[in-house]
């Protein structure tokens, strides 16, 4: 389950009761990534086994840290229990609430691109335990590097949800201070900020700072040399970087088939540092395997790669068609591991929620709506000369003198003269 | 206190200086440690200042770059080095995706203060890879600076400004030049990083250049001398912001420019001077402006590389066409 990257290096805190005791419980490497390339325990033969097979279509899940099923049943897991042992009923109507409104903004936000108040939005819908459990893993004094799709950990870090609409509607590029909440700005290309992740890991670690560094990326950004090159840095330096794969088994149109052979976890092992894999549908899982992991990192023991093993139950963004490339099937089959069902499941039986705290929620989700249509409807468009502005620090005499042009150009309008050319033109 | 020194000595002094200064400065790249660079520009910096704080990088450019720019959010100034200029391309997407755009896409709250040094240019004999020059590549991209050192006491003083600029820097070392010396005085109040300087005086035509070919344009205008003409020579040592205002007094006074770049003309830093210059001295000009520069080809083999490179006759050449007009 766990890769432990070498045997002959230091013993890791608890890492000899790490391998074996969470993987085998659900059997195989299951679906799409374990029949390939699996060179690890039972599954090592070139060929799945017969035994393996069998196994396999009992449970098609793969094997991976889980806490609580589907059904939401708690489930006892020896390694990782001890990170949300002191989980409070509290806590557990906090983190439904955190995903039961991120699901809420991400519903309107979608509904506000088809009616044409947003340029695009890329939706999480189905990724709720993956952010939220992550997210809330993390410590003030963290800092965490999103690709464009981490609205639910933005929620964790205390962004306003609003402010993340600006990009999408078209207003600026960014929208928040990165430094205000230690997150940083979306980044469009993909795989990119792992390479940040790791540089501003590196600067932690010379700073003799304690605090973490968590970078998002997808199944899809596996692919990338920068996500590649961010495992070799951050390895080299022991920089103290969570590297956080949520692997929504599509990259737009592309299968996960199409990035890799291996199951994307045990990529961590050929860098030398552990890789694990999470039901991403279990937020209280993926909150332990996240503290865990960058316990791992503040104390000096260098980079974790997580892989949540989830599924983007909407489209890519709202210019992508699924149905062109994958089946309802598919879709009900996720529709049935809801992060949000389960952990409502489970905080039923346990009595650890009444029908006034969900009642409640509800209330809060519409009114985040509310505030959420309000907002973009209500956002201003940039001031004209904000195409200039902050393209650099210090100034550039180039920059100056084009939005001096522009300047002039822009006073022929203010004046209703019709000589605008010969003015715009004869700016320098 | 003005020393003789080689180009690659000055850059040499000059990030050490700024490493004994700035506790925030870093030095990162292939091989800069131990081996102090293939052209030993950062020789004995590891030594004295440990590896914390200058960095063997594993051999991933665009790992070197992203990083760097994940230590300047950090609030560390790194200095990279490519270490060469057709090894620059790994790292392009990083450069001009991402550290270019930062501070704009910040709204302002981010600063990049990143410096990368390529050792540019040919006339070293060297592979493929190592003789390009893609300046024009990065003086394109909105958000970044891109200057050229001709000279030690220039390579000195700029990247010192380099180093202590908010914007990042593209520093273009001119890798043919490194063994020049040349006067640097460590005292001096030096120029501004972006002005263009007139570096010999003349009255019948300006020649503008940067980098490597300013000593060639030096060399031409005296062999321009035994012939009779008066040749200025403008040394642009920006060519992000490009100093137009120097070069456009220079023109108003001689009346015609050469411009000398060993790149590629086409789509190349000189045709943008020659628009530029075209539109500001349109009524000054006697003649077109006149580009001298590379060939739209691979950089040749090192045995052909003396006739893709400006050289002397060339920009002669150049320099009687204009005249002839």
């Amino acid at each position: 389950m766990t890769v432990d990257s070498s045997a002959a290096r230091k013993p890791r805190r608890s890492a000899a009761g790490k391998a074996g005791t969470t993987g085998d419980k659900t059997g195989t490497t299951g679906t799409k990534s374990g029949t390939a390339g699996n060179t690890s325990g039972a599954t090592g033969t070139k060929r799945t086994t017969r035994t393996t097979r069998a196994a396999a279509k009992k449970s098609t899940e793969p094997e991976l840290v889980q806490l609580l099923t589907p059904e939401g049943k708690r489930v006892k897991n020896a390694e990782y229990d001890a990170y949300v042992a002191g989980i409070t009923p509290e806590d557990l109507r906090g983190l439904y609430r955190d995903m039961v409104l991120t699901r809420r903004f991400d519903a309107e936000a979608t509904a506000l691109q088809r009616q044409g108040e947003l340029g695009l939005w890329a939706s999480l819908l189905g990724q709720e335990a993956a952010q939220i459990g992550s997210g809330r893993a993390t410590r003030e004094d963290d800092y965490v590097f999103p690709t464009y799709r981490e609205h639910g950990v933005a929620w964790c870090r205390g962004v306003d949800p609003t402010n993340l609409l600006g990009m999408f509607r078209g207003v600026n590029n960014g929208g928040w201070d990165p430094n205000s909440n230690n997150f940083h700005l979306y980044t469009i290309v993909i795989g990119s900020q792992t390479l940040h992740a790791t540089g501003y890991a590196m600067g932690i670690a010379k700073d003799g700072a304690d605090s973490a560094v968590i970078a998002y990326f997808g199944d899809g950004a596996s692919s990338q040399g920068d996500v590649a090159e961010s495992f070799t840095f951050s390895a080299v330096y022991n920089a103290p970087v969570v590297f956080f794969c949520q692997n929504n088994q599509w990259a737009i149109s592309e299968p996960t088939e199409k990035q890799s052979r291996v199951p994307l976890y045990q990529r961590a092992q050929g860098f030398g540092f552990p890789g694990v894999r999470v039901d991403g549908n279990d937020v209280l899982a993926c909150l332990a395997v996240t503290r865990w992991a960058l316990e791992r990192a503040r104390t000096g023991e260098g980079p974790t790669l997580v892989e949540a093993y989830t599924y983007r139950m909407g489209a890519h963004t709202t210019s992508d068609d699924p149905t062109r490339y994958r089946g309802d099937d598919e879709r009900a089959a996720w529709e049935a591991k809801d992060p949000i069902l389960r952990l409502r499941r489970y905080l039923e039986a346990s009595n650890h929620a009444d029908e006034g705290f969900f009642a409640e929620l509800e209330a809060e989700s519409e009114a985040l709506g509310k505030r959420v249509r309000e907002a973009v409807r209500a956002m201003p468009d940039p001031d004209h000369f904000a195409i200039f502005e902050n393209a650099y620090a210090d100034g550039h005499a180039l920059v100056d003198e084009e939005r001096a042009q522009f300047a002039a150009y822009q006073a022929t309008f203010a004046t209703g003269s019709e000589s605008g050319f010969a003015a715009g033109e004869g700016g320098h | 206190m003005a020393e003789k020194m080689a180009m690659a000595k000055a850059i040499n002094e000059s990030l050490r200086r700024a490493l004994e200064t700035d506790p925030k400065v870093l030095v990162m790249g292939e091989d800069v440690g131990k081996l102090g660079g293939v052209f030993r520009v950062t020789d004995g910096l590891q030594k004295d200042f440990g590896e914390s704080r200058v960095i063997d990088t594993p051999l991933a450019e665009s790992g070197i770059v992203g990083t760097a720019i994940g230590l300047a959010l950090r609030g560390y100034r790194p200095v990279v080095e490519i270490q060469f200029d057709g090894f620059v391309f790994p790292a392009y997407d990083q450069i001009v995706t991402q550290l270019a755009k930062m501070h704009a896409r910040s709204l302002g709250k981010v600063k990049m203060p990143v410096v990368i040094r390529i050792p540019y240019g040919g006339g070293i004999g060297a592979v493929e890879h190592h003789s390009e020059s893609p300046e024009a590549l990065f003086a394109h991209v909105a958000g970044l600076k891109v200057v050229s050192p001709s000279n030690a006491s220039d390579a000195y003083w700029m990247m010192q400004q380099a180093i202590q600029s908010d914007d990042p820097v593209i520093y273009f070392e001119p890798k043919r030049r490194y063994w020049d010396k040349a006067e640097v005085d460590v005292e001096a109040i030096p120029a501004p990083l972006h002005k263009a300087q007139v570096v010999r005086e003349g009255t019948d035509l300006t020649l503008a250049a940067y980098g490597p070919m300013v000593k060639l344009c030096r060399e031409v205008a005296d062999a321009a001398t035994e012939e009779g003409k008066s040749l200025e020579v403008v040394d642009l040592r920006s060519v992000s912001p490009l100093d137009f205002d120097t070069v456009q007094a220079s023109v108003e006074k001689t009346r015609r420019l050469v411009v000398v770049h060993e790149a590629p003309v086409f789509f190349g830093s000189g045709a943008e001077i020659a628009a530029r210059i075209t539109e500001r001295c349109f009524y000054h000009l006697e003649a077109p402006v006149l580009r001298v520069g590379g060939y739209h080809a691979p950089y040749p083999p090192a045995r052909l590389e003396e006739e893709y490179l400006p050289d002397l006759d060339r920009v002669l050449d150049a320099v009687d066409r204009s005249l002839a007009y």
